[in-house]
C-alpha cells in the first residue's frame, strides 16, 4: 500500500494539480462573474470547446500562441455577447438559451474544425506552450517546481483570482454587478445601467472561458478533439456554487477538484489495476456531487439570479 | 412664494387603455413639504415615477428651477437632484449599508471611495438624526432603519428633492415621529419634500400644502392641510363622503378558536413564543404590531399551514389534532391570506379554479377523482354576482383582476362554506377606500351571524374601527391585548415598540 502511495505522492503530483485547476479556475471565475450580475451562462460548456477550437486553429495557421489565445478570448467574448443578447436584452429564458448556446458553439466547433482540417487519421497537433520557470522562485523546494515552472496561462490564472477579487470587491464596477445580480431594480435607481452591466460582466466571463478553452487545445493537449472540454464546463458551474460566488472560493473548489482528479489519475495510473480505469474517471464527479449536497445546503445564490430585468414592470 | 424646487406641467401617462395620468400640474418650492394624496390607483406613485424617470410620461413637462428637464433614467433623475424612497425598498440584502450607498458612485481612481463615504455618511447623520452602521448587512437592519438607508441615499448624492411614497406603512408610531422630525430638519434647510400617503392625519401634521389625485387627475389642492377636517380631504380623495361602518355593540359567545401556549421555532421569519388567546363567536380580535414581529407564523398556524412545537388550538371545540389546511378547514376555519397574488389564489389560472381550490377534493367540487367543471363554474358565477366581482367572466385569468376583485373573490370562497372562525392577513392593504368598506361590511355581517374573526393587519385606525379586542404582537409573543373601547393609537404604540403593558 505504501507503494501506491509513494507512487501517487511523487514530485509531479502537486504541478499536476495546479494544472487542471487552470483551466477550471479560469473557467469557474468567469461563470462567476456572469452569475454574480444575474445571469447563469449554461452556454460554458460549448463556449470553452469552441474557444478551444478557434484559438486552436489561428495558432496552427499563423504559428502565433498568444494570437491564439487572443482569438480564444474574443471567441469567448463574441458567444458571452450572444448569451446576454438573449438572456439580458431580449429577457428569454437563461436556462433554455444557455444550453442553447452550448449546442449551437458545439455543433459550430465541429463543423468548423471540419471544414478547416478535414477528416484526417491522426488530429493535427500544434507545438504548444511551454513550461516557463520563473527564476528564483523555481528553485523553492516542492513548490517552485510545481508552482513556479508552469505555463504562462497558469500564471494568468494563478493572478486572475486576486485579480477578480479586486474588480468584485473593490471597484464601482464590481459594485455594480453585485448589485444588480442581487437588487437589479436598486441598481437601476442609483443610476446603475443594469442591462450594460450585465452584458459587461456575461462578456468578461465569456473571456475567461475563452481561456479555459485556450488552455485545453493549446497547453494541455496541444490539439483539437472533440473531447477536450468534456465536462469541465459543467463542473465549472457546480464549483461556482461550491464556491458560493466568491472569486478566492471558487478558484479554491477548482483547486479542490484538480487535487481529486489528479488523484484519479495517478490511481488508474497505480498499482491498483485490477479496478477498471472507469471507476477512478468516475470520483471527482462523485466527489463534485457529494460536495455539493453538503456546501449547497447553505450557500445563497444571488438574489436576482435567472430573473430578467425589465424597466417597466411592477 | 418662493420660486418652485421642481413643476411638473400636464403630465399625462397611459398603460395601454388606462390612464393612469391625466393633465397633471404639481409644484414643490424649497423648504416646502407636498402631501401627494389620492387612493389607490389614483396615479400617485406613477406620476412620481415619471419624475424619477422610470416612466416616460405621454406628454407634459418637468422644469427643474424654471428650466425645463428631460428625465429619461433614474440617472437623469439623480443627476437633477431628484432622491425618492420607493415603497418597497431598493436596496441589496446581502451587502453592507456603505455599499447600498455606493453603488452607482464613481469611485476614486478606480477603486470604491470607501472613506470619502463613510464621511458624507456621518455628516449626514449629524444634521438630521439619521445615523446607521456602515457595515452591517443591510439584510441585519430593521424596517425602519432600511427606510433611513434609503433616505441618507437620496441626500448621499445630494438630492434636493426628496420623493416618499407611502414612508410610513411600514413603521411602528413611535418610528414615525422620528422620520417627521427628519423630514422637518431636512425641509428646514430648504429641501423640498413630496410626502405620499392616504393616512390623512399624518397628512395633515406634516405638509405645507396638498395636492389630491384621483383617477389620474388633480381633484383638488389643500393649501392649509393642518386646518382642514380629514373629513374634507377624505371627500376630495374619494369624490364623495365617507362614513365609516358603524360597528354595533357585540355579544360574544363561547370561545371558537383557542391557542394555548402556542411555540414555534425560528425557522423562517420570527418564532412565535407561548402564544394564548381566545376569539368568541360574534366577536372580531384583532392583531396588531409592527411587521416582522410573528405575524405571519402566527397566521400560519392558525391556518393549518405550519405546525407549532408546542401548544394546543381548538377550534369550536375540537382539539386539532394535525396542523395542516384541510384539518382546520373541515372543522370551520376559513382563511384570506396575506398576499392575495402568491397565497392567495394561482394568477394564471382562470378564476373560477381559484376560487374553489380550498375545497377542490370534496363532493361539491369533485366525484370520483374527477372534477365537476359545471359545479365550479356555477359556483364562481354565483359568487361573482353575490360579491359584485367586476370581471369577463369566471374563466377570466385571476391574475387580471384588480386588487379589491381578486380579495373579494377570496373573501365569497371562503364565506361561501359559512366558517365558524375567519382568519384575515392585510384585508384591506392595497385596496381603494370603496372597496375596503365593502370588505368591513362583510366582516361585520359575518360578526353578526356569530362568526369569530381574527384580523391581523397593520393599519391601526382600521383595527379600531373594526375590532372589538385588539392583541398587540411583539417578538412573537402577545404584548398585551386591549378592548377596542380603551384602545388608541398612543396605547397600541407603545405595545408595539415592546414597552410593557402596566394596566
Amino acid at each position: 500500500m505504501s507503494a501506491v502511495f509513494e507512487q501517487i505522492f511523487q514530485v509531479g503530483f502537486l504541478a499536476a494539480i495546479i494544472r487542471i485547476a487552470t483551466p477550471l479556475a479560469f473557467a469557474t471565475l468567469g461563470e462567476m462573474f456572469s452569475e454574480r450580475a444575474g445571469v447563469l451562462n449554461l452556454g460554458i460548456e460549448g463556449i470553452m470547446l469552441l474557444c478551444a477550437m478557434t484559438g486552436f486553429t489561428a495558432t496552427s495557421l499563423s504559428g502565433s500562441l498568444w494570437l491564439g489565445v487572443l482569438v480564444a478570448v474574443l471567441t469567448g467574448m463574441l458567444m458571452g455577447a450572444l448569451h446576454a443578447l438573449f438572456t439580458v436584452a431580449l429577457g428569454l429564458s437563461q436556462h433554455v438559451c444557455g444550453i442553447g448556446v452550448t449546442l449551437f458553439s458545439s455543433g459550430l466547433a465541429y463543423f468548423l474544425y471540419r471544414r478547416i482540417f478535414g477528416q484526417q487519421s491522426v488530429p493535427p497537433s500544434i507545438k504548444g506552450f511551454q513550461t516557463l520557470p520563473i527564476p528564483v522562485f523555481s528553485d523553492i523546494p516542492v513548490l517552485g517546481p510545481a508552482v513556479f515552472n508552469q505555463f504562462a496561462l497558469v500564471y494568468m490564472a494563478i493572478l486572475a483570482i486576486p485579480l477578480a477579487a479586486f474588480i468584485l470587491y473593490r471597484t464601482p464596477w464590481g459594485l455594480s454587478v453585485r448589485m444588480v445580480g442581487e437588487n437589479p431594480r436598486a441598481a437601476d435607481s442609483a443610476g446603475v445601467i443594469v442591462i450594460a452591466t450585465r452584458f459587461q460582466a456575461v462578456i468578461l466571463g465569456g473571456a475567461l472561458m475563452g481561456l479555459a478553452g485556450a488552455f485545453l487545445s493549446m497547453a494541455q493537449f496541444n490539439a483539437f478533439t472533440f473531447g477536450v472540454v468534456s465536462g469541465r464546463g459543467w463542473v465549472a458551474i457546480a464549483l461556482v456554487v461550491f464556491g458560493r460566488w466568491d472569486p478566492w472560493r471558487s478558484a479554491g473548489a477548482a483547486l479542490l477538484f484538480a487535487f481529486v482528479d489528479a488523484l484519479q489519475l495517478r490511481m488508474q495510473a497505480s498499482g491498483l489495476g485490477h479496478i477498471p480505469y472507469e471507476a477512478f474517471l468516475m470520483l471527482p464527479f462523485i466527489f463534485t456531487i457529494v460536495a455539493m449536497a453538503f456546501m449547497s445546503r447553505n450557500a445563497v445564490a444571488p438574489s436576482a439570479l435567472l430573473k430578467p430585468f425589465r424597466r417597466e414592470e411592477r | 412664494m418662493p420660486a418652485p424646487l421642481i413643476e411638473m406641467r400636464g403630465i399625462t401617462k397611459s398603460f395601454g387603455a388606462v390612464k393612469a395620468n391625466e393633465a397633471v400640474d404639481l409644484s414643490v418650492a424649497p423648504g416646502e413639504i407636498l402631501g401627494l394624496l389620492g387612493e389607490n390607483g389614483a396615479g400617485k406613485t406613477t406620476l412620481m415615477n415619471v419624475l424619477f424617470g422610470a416612466y416616460a410620461p405621454d406628454a407634459g413637462e418637468i422644469l427643474i428651477q424654471g428650466r425645463s428637464v428631460r428625465i429619461a433614467s433614474s440617472a437623469d433623475a439623480l443627476a437633477a437632484g431628484i432622491g425618492m424612497v420607493h415603497q418597497h425598498f431598493h436596496l441589496a440584502p446581502r451587502l453592507t449599508v456603505l455599499e447600498n450607498l455606493l453603488i452607482g458612485m464613481s469611485g476614486k481612481s478606480g477603486r470604491i471611495d470607501r472613506a470619502g463615504g463613510l464621511a458624507r455618511l456621518a455628516e449626514i447623520g449629524r444634521q438630521h438624526g439619521l445615523t446607521l452602521d456602515p457595515n452591517l448587512p443591510v439584510s441585519a437592519l430593521s424596517v425602519g432603519e432600511q427606510q433611513r438607508l434609503e433616505i441618507v441615499k437620496a441626500l448621499f448624492r445630494g438630492a434636493k428633492l426628496l420623493i416618499l411614497d407611502e414612508p410610513t406603512a411600514v413603521l411602528a408610531p413611535s418610528e414615525v415621529d422620528g422620520l417627521f422630525s427628519a423630514l422637518r430638519s431636512m425641509a428646514a434647510q430648504g429641501l423640498g419634500i413630496i410626502f405620499i400617503s392616504h393616512k390623512l392625519n399624518e397628512v395633515r401634521a406634516l405638509t405645507h400644502r396638498c395636492t389630491v389625485l384621483r383617477h389620474g387627475r388633480v381633484a383638488g389642492r389643500v393649501d392649509d392641510p393642518a386646518n382642514t377636517t380629514s373629513a374634507a380631504m377624505a371627500q376630495l380623495m374619494c369624490g364623495h363622503e365617507i362614513v365609516p361602518p358603524a360597528r354595533g355593540p357585540s355579544t360574544p359567545g363561547g370561545a371558537v378558536l383557542i391557542l394555548d401556549g402556542i411555540s414555534t421555532s425560528k425557522h423562517s421569519g420570527t418564532a412565535l413564543r407561548d402564544i394564548s388567546l381566545a376569539v368568541h363567536a360574534g366577536e372580531i380580535l384583532g392583531i396588531a404590531g409592527v411587521s416582522g414581529n410573528g405575524q405571519r407564523a402566527l397566521a400560519e398556524v392558525i391556518s393549518g399551514v405550519r405546525t407549532p412545537d408546542a401548544g394546543r388550538m381548538t377550534i369550536a371545540g375540537q382539539t386539532v389534532s394535525r396542523f395542516s389546511p384541510r384539518e382546520v378547514q373541515a372543522l370551520g376555519l376559513g382563511r384570506i391570506p396575506e398576499d392575495r397574488m402568491t397565497t392567495g389564489l394561482v394568477t394564471n389560472l382562470p378564476l373560477a379554479d381559484s376560487m374553489v381550490l380550498p375545497r377542490i377534493g370534496t363532493s361539491t367540487f369533485s366525484a370520483r377523482g374527477l372534477l365537476k367543471p359545471d359545479a365550479i363554474r356555477a359556483f364562481a358565477e354565483e359568487q361573482i354576482k353575490a360579491y359584485d366581482i367586476r370581471c369577463p367572466g369566471p374563466m377570466t385569468r385571476a391574475g387580471a383582476l384588480s386588487g379589491g376583485n381578486l380579495q373579494k373573490a377570496l373573501l365569497a370562497r371562503e364565506l361561501a362554506f359559512d366558517p365558524k372562525v375567519l382568519i384575515v392577513s392585510q384585508p384591506t392593504r392595497g385596496l381603494d377606500i370603496g372597496a375596503a368598506r365593502f370588505i368591513h361590511e362583510k366582516f361585520l355581517d359575518m360578526r353578526a351571524k356569530g362568526c369569530g374573526i381574527i384580523v391581523i393587519g397593520e393599519d391601526l385606525e382600521e383595527l379600531l374601527v373594526l375590532c372589538d379586542r385588539i392583541a398587540v404582537m411583539y417578538e412573537g409573543r402577545i404584548a398585551g391585548t386591549l378592548d377596542s373601547a380603551d384602545a388608541t393609537i398612543a396605547r397600541l404604540g407603545l405595545l408595539m415598540t415592546g414597552a410593557e403593558a402596566h394596566g
